[in-house]
């Protein structure tokens, strides 16, 4: 990123910086890339950011940028620009591309290519096993000198023991973590919903949230036989916070996320939704009961991160009869407005509380490094407006992947400026690149 | 109503003057000559995406009978392969200028999503394991002839209803006429959550049967043996098996249906079927008259009623 002659500086804006704990009316300068002294020199351009939050780095730590392999689904700079304009500074994407990202040259390509876009940092995940096959393990400490900041099989739950054994031993020594899609295939084997009374009445092929938890479990108990780091991806059923408590009384390093779907809609939505695919998503959505849970498990700090599972789709494979569609929302440019939605406007979290989920969480998930709005730090942040209400309209996405079930929906609270080392990203929902 | 897509959706209402209206139909049905010209000039597709040559048959003499046009479309494997998808298939059959489609399709909320999609009317004709409209209705019809009513009456619906799209619209209309519903079958196919609609579920048969006034018996589909939902046809047979044996606990005259086509000697018994208790031909016939009914209602044959 190249370096500005002229600083910026956001004046009297709301600061919410969980990596330093503070939540107060400052004003923020930049220098070149960084954070810079405060300065009486006329130098710099102001942005007027009252009534607006400043949070700096706000990470999303699962995403699918499909690239390389199915760009017509997505690409990284398709997805750099939907991540810009949600408002991310950092992301991680997840390896399930073709070929699988199992190798380090190819966490140092998509680096490279980040770099080149420019758009938003990218931590790649690496896989866990070679072709996400399952059966042996990928070169996870040549992956992890190559930059890749955790492991993950993604896509396909990594259903053998043995090899979980493993990956979990190895974790401990690289520091990253081992991100589980917790699923055992026997229990969901032809699931499209959740299973319960909707997929029922509906006739759909259900999905019972003990497919999750019985593998959340077992992983749970293989993090306690190896010392292991254990990160449970997007979890959605009340057996794997039973789980993720047991993990927690014991001490052992196990963390989880959850994403904006599954705290903000519910299984009713398939029938709203007249059997549109837009809702169908791996795990499903829950009902209302399961709903309210996570909800709770995030605000007592049972679940540490909140992460999109941005999953993009051709238009063409999710029109399909709702059996045939693949899973997955596109869930970047909602993610802010939703999350603010569940938290920010019923009063459940107070903000610097709700952004340590997507700050200083994930980089602590992840092993990652960011000090904070402090002098010399990387200048990353995003500006919100949190009074904005808007409604979703996917064809406005940058995103390729125009499927969300929140189509038509309001949202109160939206990103309007995103600035990554220095340079602006986004500004006003243009994304500057 | 502009679609048949589900019961589900039907006001008692709806389902009423429908049932009525397909009781002049099977009048119809009993005279002499039964071709009528009330559809003459108009044109339906019966697009099957799988194979089903009854009800497929059923709906094409409905149409005959009205003096509407049919076209048969079987499309076999899924969409994908051939490149182009359902919707286009629909669409294109629309610009045709056909005045009604009649869909089944082995994935639930197709013809839903079709009827968002097109503007002539969709009829649903069974759609995965969701709903088949019309077998409800006349699953309705038949065991309102032989009781004179539904309000009151005890049915039970036997086998496999996780899987059952008869089963979903029979509860819906047996409900939505007054009927107390009953489903019993093996626990890993019984969706215990219809007890929230006030159904009640149980795997005991005796219990399911016990002064029944109407038995439905699901038909029971091989594969469900491989897919270990029950051990084998067996030992179906020998727990929720329809046979002289178990009949016995139902209601003297309760009278017994069945969708068809029937494994004589697993759900059901030869000796019952052909019994006095038996309606399913009269649930054959019925069908033709159900589906003149939809298809008068739903192609211009309406009085503006609705
Ligand atoms: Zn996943």
């Amino acid at each position: 990123m190249s370096r500005e002659q002229t600083g910026w500086v956001i004046r009297n804006v709301r600061v919410i910086d969980p990596f330093r704990d503070v939540d107060s009316i400052e004003d923020i300068y930049v220098k070149g890339e960084e954070i810079g002294e405060p300065s009486l020199s006329t130098d710099y351009s102001v942005v007027d950011g009252r009534d607006l939050w400043l949070v700096p780095r706000l990470t999303d730590m699962h995403v699918h940028f499909r690239e390389p392999g199915f760009e017509n689904k997505e690409d990284l700079l398709s997805g750099s620009r939907a991540a810009a304009a949600g408002g991310f500074t950092a992301v991680c994407t997840m390896p399930n591309t073709f070929p699988t990202i199992d190798i380090p040259s190819l966490v140092q390509w998509q680096r490279d290519q980040a770099k080149n876009i420019g758009l938003v940092r990218i931590f790649p995940i690496g896989a866990i096993s070679k072709g996400q096959e399952g059966r042996e393990l990928a070169d996870l400490y040549q992956m992890a000198c190559a930059g890749a900041v955790g492991f993950s099989d993604d896509g396909h739950p990594l259903r053998d023991a043995r090899i979980m054994r493993a990956a979990l031993g190895y974790s401990t020594t690289l520091g990253r973590p081992i991100i589980q899609h917790a699923e055992d295939p026997a229990l969901s084997e032809g699931g499209v919903m959740h299973e319960g009374s909707v997929s029922q009445q509906l006739g759909l092929p259900g999905i019972p949230e003990e497919a999750e938890s019985v593998m959340v479990w077992r992983d749970v108990e293989l993090a306690g036989l190896t010392g292991g780091l254990l990160h449970v991806a997007h979890v959605s059923a009340q057996g794997s916070l039973e789980a993720l408590d047991y993990a927690k009384r014991r001490g052992l390093r196990v963390t989880a996320e959850v994403s904006p779907h599954h705290l903000f809609l519910t299984d009713a939505m398939i029938r709203e939704w007249n059997f549109k695919p837009v809702t169908k998503v791996n795990p499903p959505l829950r009902p209302d009961g399961t709903r309210q849970l996570l909800i709770q498990a995030v605000r007592r700090g049972l679940i540490p991160v909140i992460a999109s599972d941005h999953a993009p789709h051709h238009q063409d494979e999710k029109d399909r009869p709702y059996n045939e569609a693949p899973f997955g929302i596109s869930g970047l440019e909602t993610f802010i407005g939703t999350i603010l939605g569940v938290f920010i406007v019923d009063g459940l979290l107070d903000p610097l509380s709700l952004f340590r989920l997507v700050t200083v969480e994930p980089h602590k998930v992840l092993g990652l490094e960011y000090p904070g709005l402090t002098v010399g730090a990387p200048a990353d942040f995003t500006l919100i407006d949190p009074q904005a209400k808007w409604v979703v309209d996917g064809k406005k996405f940058y995103s390729r992947g125009k499927n969300t079930p929140l189509e038509g929906t309001w949202l109160q609270g939206r990103p309007v400026a995103t600035m990554v080392g220095g340079q602006w990203t986004m500004r006003d929902q243009e994304v500057l690149r | 109503m502009q679609d048949l897509v589900a019961l589900e959706s039907l006001s008692t209402q709806d389902i009423e003057s429908l049932l009525d209206l397909s009781q002049n139909m099977a009048e119809i049905l009993d005279r002499p000559i039964k071709k009528v010209p009330t559809l003459r000039g108009k044109a339906v597709v019966n697009l099957f995406f799988e194979p089903s040559t009854r009800t497929r048959n059923s709906f094409e003499l409905a149409a005959k009978y009205l003096s509407a046009d049919v076209i048969n479309v079987q499309q076999s494997g899924s969409s994908v392969e051939k490149g182009e998808t359902l919707w286009d298939t629909a669409r294109n059959l629309s610009e045709m200028a056909v005045d009604g489609v009649i869909v089944r399709h082995q994935v639930s909320g197709v013809p839903q999503q079709l009827a968002d999609i097109l503007d002539i009317p969709v009829i649903n004709a069974g759609d995965g394991s969701h709903e088949h409209p019309t077998q409800g209705l006349l699953d309705a019809l038949t065991i309102s002839q032989a009781k004179g009513s539904l309000a009151g009456l005890k049915v039970a619906i036997v086998g496999d209803v996780l899987h059952s799209r008869v089963a979903r619209s029979d509860i819906h209309v047996l409900l939505a006429l007054g009927a107390h519903v009953v489903l019993v079958g093996p626990p890993t196919v019984l969706p215990e959550s219809y007890e929230e609609l006030g159904v009640e579920v149980t795997t005991d048969l005796r219990r399911a049967l016990s002064d029944a006034d109407a038995i439905q018996v699901l038909r029971l589909q091989k594969e469900r043996q491989n897919s270990g939902e029950i051990p084998s046809l067996w030992e179906y047979r020998l727990r929720w098996g329809i046979t002289s044996q178990t009949v016995s606990w139902a209601k003297p005259d309760a009278v017994i249906l069945h969708p068809g086509p029937q494994n004589r000697g697993v759900e059901i018994d030869s000796d019952i079927l052909e019994s006095s208790r038996s309606w399913v031909l009269r649930q054959v016939r019925n069908g033709v008259a159900v589906r003149m009914a939809v298809l008068f209602r739903l192609l211009g044959g309406g009085r503006g009623d609705e």
